[in-house]
């Protein structure tokens, strides 16, 4: 298909302007109902408001340098690593890769003209930026200095502007159930025919399953912070002990959010990556079916395991051991994926690209990510890890090394279809892997100094860890000046980057034969695209003149037979 | 040695109560000024409420606590864990080497799948990805299977942990632990209250702990044992340590400004220690002169968290120089006497001292009246 379009193109007919020129201008812009424009507006915002978390966590690693008051006094950095965690949670990693680049991707890879509901879909991005506006709101009045979890009493009886952060989270919360119910809507309605369940590109399971998580959670989510503002505006007495409430419900309330809220996170991470590997990989994914059960079972998985946050909170006995075993079932769908991963390269052809190198560091960092989490489901070493440096470890190489870095990497690889330009492939290489690098100087010493004893969110720290932090703290600036670099090389890539072909990478989904970038409607009217059988390679080569991959002329399109 | 004092000074956590010689050097650095003070006035000292090496009556003999040694924490244990003082914390750590062992054997199998498999089919010039198997059940089957066995005897043996961990023994000697923003305050039955845990070797000690305010989560990471403290509901944990020493005590759940200073020590006496430690906390705080008393009372009731002696403002105004001077409050300008110190020590919202918020709370009920006298006598000492 791809080879006729070029002859079309080539034979001078006139190409239909791209969805970035089709009509200029900023007010076309913030009332578009595009879903590319809508997700090239939330990358904007997400990606500013991960530089300025990303300066709250480099600040607070700064002052983490030496034990004692460095740059900031005790009030203040519980302001910043509130803000760092609830900017990161709330604004970067859970819209990063659905709304943001599943936004952009989601209709394309359907072969649609966009999402099922596109005003919704400018409605959620809306919200996203009242959300973002309440959260600096909090910022300006007095940061609130809760921790991103708001654990009650604390947070109904601070003095900081708690309010509005909540409200925010609030409020970004109907964004996400909007986003999600969208994306399921669009994947049912607009899989195209010869499309079946598990024809799919891995990439929609996992949008899919993160869709249903947004709409099941979310919901929770909002109840909540909606009682925690009654609480603290109005002193009722839900979870204020000193009005009779009762703290650990108000954690049982916010887990049972933020546990699926942690898939919500990882498994779009996990579907991209799928897609990169076996993109990257030129041959056909590993169990395809294992890894799309494996996605859905993690979301349903997801719900049961709350607890385990809370071994230590003072709730049942029985009940923490109900939950530690329900939290070892979550390991085995992350295993089978692993290993089906690193599978899809055994006699695989590979080329290290950027987006490659970033999915292979996910594997590693993810194992990682999986592999701690085992000592914290077991419920006596958890005991003695709970709220130390471990747990930070832990998660932040679920929620950076994994989520962040799939952001990443699936950011490299689509940029070239989103914006039409091939950025340096020699910068954006070095940069994955001074990533990789900086994320374990600045995140492995934290397992060690946890399990040795040092608390999470500690402004002050006792002299025997002085030398981990200085190490995790290097590692910190490694990571800062190397994410600003890659930055840099994709805004530089837009103006001087080299025109990108339909398909840069060899990929065998739709988007990859659409124009980069496409034109308003995804696809040209005269050339709709065509299905041929998912994560078969076999008909593309490298055409040098056209700088990417072509499918031969004799490519068998996918059978129609398999309709559901 | 040196170091040591120095993590004493630098943590704020001076060596209490005032030791009588038997550790000079760390009664100094926690006591400079107050030293200083009393030097200069040496010809007239005779007397003098302020100073602490008056002569005493000769039925009055000065009685002090030993004072807490240094950490014996530092630098012990394995490259992972602290010292593992009880036979749960072994256990804990023999799980934690377990996982530890099968996550490497996993990771670094992985990585070098992944490293090997990256460079053996790399792309390069006339090479194709050979045949192989888009899936293969059996294989999928098995490395589901095994993962979950694992997972199985992992879960087995935290929980069998676990329940140890719940499961005090009767005669267990119990300590009351009450949390509030930012220390601990430890009670034990005779109504002794220290500002670190004093436990004896070789037996079972409960705690029982409340939390006056918010979440707080009492870790002592040596023994491995962490529990969140709740306002309104007791929660409880035990250990039994076995060896003496001086260990680290944090508060592991986030709780405000100072919720890095809220830590304390837990001594573990040698055989016999404990004992005599007990009988002398009873005497020694009825013998002591009122400045020493005061200064005693102001680290161990936690006055300290608040108020400082040298002058710097936090939460409430610090006591330096503070006694007759004339302040405005809530209640109009107000000269700090004997009477306004106790008012604000029993009714500390009635005059609440321009620039601060009426955060304090009552002692009423909770402080003798020689306490009192004690703690003003001290604010009076404190030019």
């Amino acid at each position: 298909m791809a080879t006729a379009a070029t002859t079309i193109d080539s034979s001078g007919a006139p190409p239909e302007p791209s969805y970035l020129t089709v009509k200029r201008g900023f007010r076309n812009w913030i009332v578009t109902l595009d879903h590319k424009r809508i997700g090239v507006m939330y990358l904007i915002g997400i990606t500013t408001s991960f530089l300025l978390g990303g300066v709250f966590a480099l600040l607070v690693r700064t002052e983490l340098f030496f034990p004692g008051s460095q740059i900031v006094n005790e009030a203040q950095y519980n302001q910043l690593f509130t803000l760092h965690g609830a900017i990161m949670v709330f604004l970067v990693i859970i819209p990063g890769l659905p709304a943001a680049l599943g936004n952009f991707s989601l209709p394309i890879v359907l072969g649609a003209p966009d999402v099922a509901f596109p005003r919704l879909n400018l409605f959620s991005f809306y919200l996203w930026c009242t959300g973002a506006a309440l959260m600096l709101l909090s910022l300006i009045v007095n940061a609130a200095d809760t921790g991103w979890t708001f654990y009650t009493p604390y947070s109904t009886t601070t003095g900081t502007a708690v309010v509005p952060a909540v409200a925010g989270a609030f409020v970004l919360g109907f964004s996400s159930i909007f986003t999600g119910l969208n994306f399921i809507v669009t994947i049912h309605k607009f899989k195209p025919k010869g499309m079946g369940w598990f024809q799919m590109p891995l990439n929609l399971w996992g949008i899919y399953s993160t869709a249903l998580l947004q709409v099941l959670a979310t919901p929770v989510l909002g109840i909540t912070l909606l009682l925690l503002l009654v609480e603290r505006i109005g002193r009722i007495g839900i979870f204020d002990p000193a009005l009779g409430g009762d703290p650990v419900l108000f954690q049982h309330f916010f887990w049972f959010y933020s546990h699926p809220a942690v898939y919500i996170m990882i498994l779009p991470a996990m579907a991209v990556m799928s897609d990169l590997i076996t993109t990257f990989s030129h041959k056909h994914i590993f169990g395809y079916r294992f890894i799309a059960y494996s996605s859905v079972g993690l979301a349903a998985l997801s719900f049961l395991v709350w607890g385990h946050h809370m071994f230590v909170s003072g709730q049942s006995k029985l009940a923490s051991m109900v939950f530690s075993a329900l939290t070892f079932t979550v390991a085995i769908p992350s295993a089978i994926k692993v290993f089906n991963w690193v599978a899809t390269l055994y006699k695989a052809d590979i080329t290290l690209k950027t987006p490659m190198l970033y999915a292979l560091s996910f594997i590693l960092l993810f194992t990682i990510g999986g592999l701690t989490g085992i000592f914290l489901g077991a419920l006596n070493v958890d005991v003695h890890l709970h709220d130390s440096y471990f747990v930070v470890a832990h998660f932040h190489y679920v929620m950076m090394g994994s989520a962040l870095i799939a952001f990443l990497g699936a950011l490299h690889y689509w940029w070239p279809k989103m914006f039409g330009r091939m950025f340096n492939e020699r910068v954006g290489q070095v940069c994955a892997v001074l990533v990789f690098i900086g994320f374990n100087t600045t995140f492995l010493p934290q397992f060690v100094m946890g399990a040795r004893g040092m608390a999470r969110r500690y402004f002050d720290y006792d002299p025997e860890f002085t030398r981990f932090h200085q190490v995790s703290t290097i590692g910190a600036f490694l990571m800062g000046i190397t994410l600003v670099v890659s930055f840099g090389n994709l805004i530089y890539s837009l103006f001087r980057g080299r025109r990108a072909p339909r398909n840069p990478w060899g990929g065998t989904t739709l988007e990859w034969q659409a124009p980069s970038p496409p034109p308003l409607y995804n696809f040209y009217a005269h050339e709709q695209p065509v299905l041929y059988p998912i994560y078969d390679y076999s008909d593309l080569y490298y055409d040098e003149k056209e700088g990417g991959w072509l499918r031969r002329a004799d490519a068998k399109p996918e059978d129609e037979a398999y309709e559901p | 040695m040196l170091q040591y004092l120095l993590t004493f000074v630098v943590l704020g956590q001076p060596a209490t109560p005032p030791a009588a010689g038997a550790d000079k050097p760390a009664a100094e650095q926690s006591q400079p000024a107050e030293k200083a003070a009393a030097g200069d006035k040496k010809p007239e000292a005779a007397g003098n409420p302020c100073d602490k090496n008056a002569p005493r009556p000769a039925n009055k003999p000065k009685k002090t606590l030993p004072p807490v040694g240094p950490r014996t924490d530092i630098g012990a244990g394995t490259y992972w864990m602290p010292v593992a003082n009880s036979d749960m914390a072994e256990h804990v750590d023999g799980l934690f080497l377990a996982i530890l062992a099968i996550s490497i054997f996993c990771f670094v199998g992985i990585t070098i799948a992944v490293v090997y498999f990256a460079w053996k089919y790399r792309h390069r010039e006339g090479h194709q990805a050979p045949e192989s198997d888009a899936h293969n059940d059996a294989l999928e089957i098995t490395w589901t299977i095994i993962p979950s066995i694992v997972c199985v005897i992992i879960f087995l043996l935290g929980w069998k942990g676990f329940v140890d961990l719940n499961t005090p023994p009767k005669h267990a000697y119990e300590i009351t632990v009450v949390a509030e923003k930012w220390k601990w305050s430890y009670k034990y039955p005779n109504g002794w209250v220290d500002e670190n845990l004093h436990v004896p070797v070789g037996e079972p000690v409960r705690l029982v702990m409340r939390s006056k305010d918010v979440l707080h989560s009492f870790w002592v990471p040596s023994f491995r044992v962490k529990q969140d403290v709740i306002p309104n509901r007791y929660t409880k944990i035990w250990f039994e340590a076995k060896t003496p020493g001086v260990y680290r005590q944090y508060c592991a759940e986030y709780c405000g400004d100072r919720h890095s200073f809220m830590k304390s020590l837990v001594v573990v006496h040698p055989p016999g220690g404990f004992k005599r430690y007990m009988e002398e906390a009873e005497q020694a705080l009825l013998d002591m002169p009122p400045v020493e008393l005061g200064e005693y009372l102001y680290a161990a009731r936690g006055c300290n968290q608040c108020h400082s002696t040298d002058g710097t403002t936090k939460t409430g105004p610090s006591w330096k120089g503070i006694f007759g001077e004339t302040h405005q409050t809530s209640a109009g300008a107000v000269k700090v006497d004997e009477n306004y110190i106790r008012e604000s020590i029993l009714d500390p919202t009635a005059k609440v001292r321009a620039g601060f918020n009426p955060v304090m709370p009552t002692f009423k009920g909770q402080l003798k009246d020689e306490q009192i006298d004690g703690l003003i006598t001290y604010i009076k000492c404190l030019k």
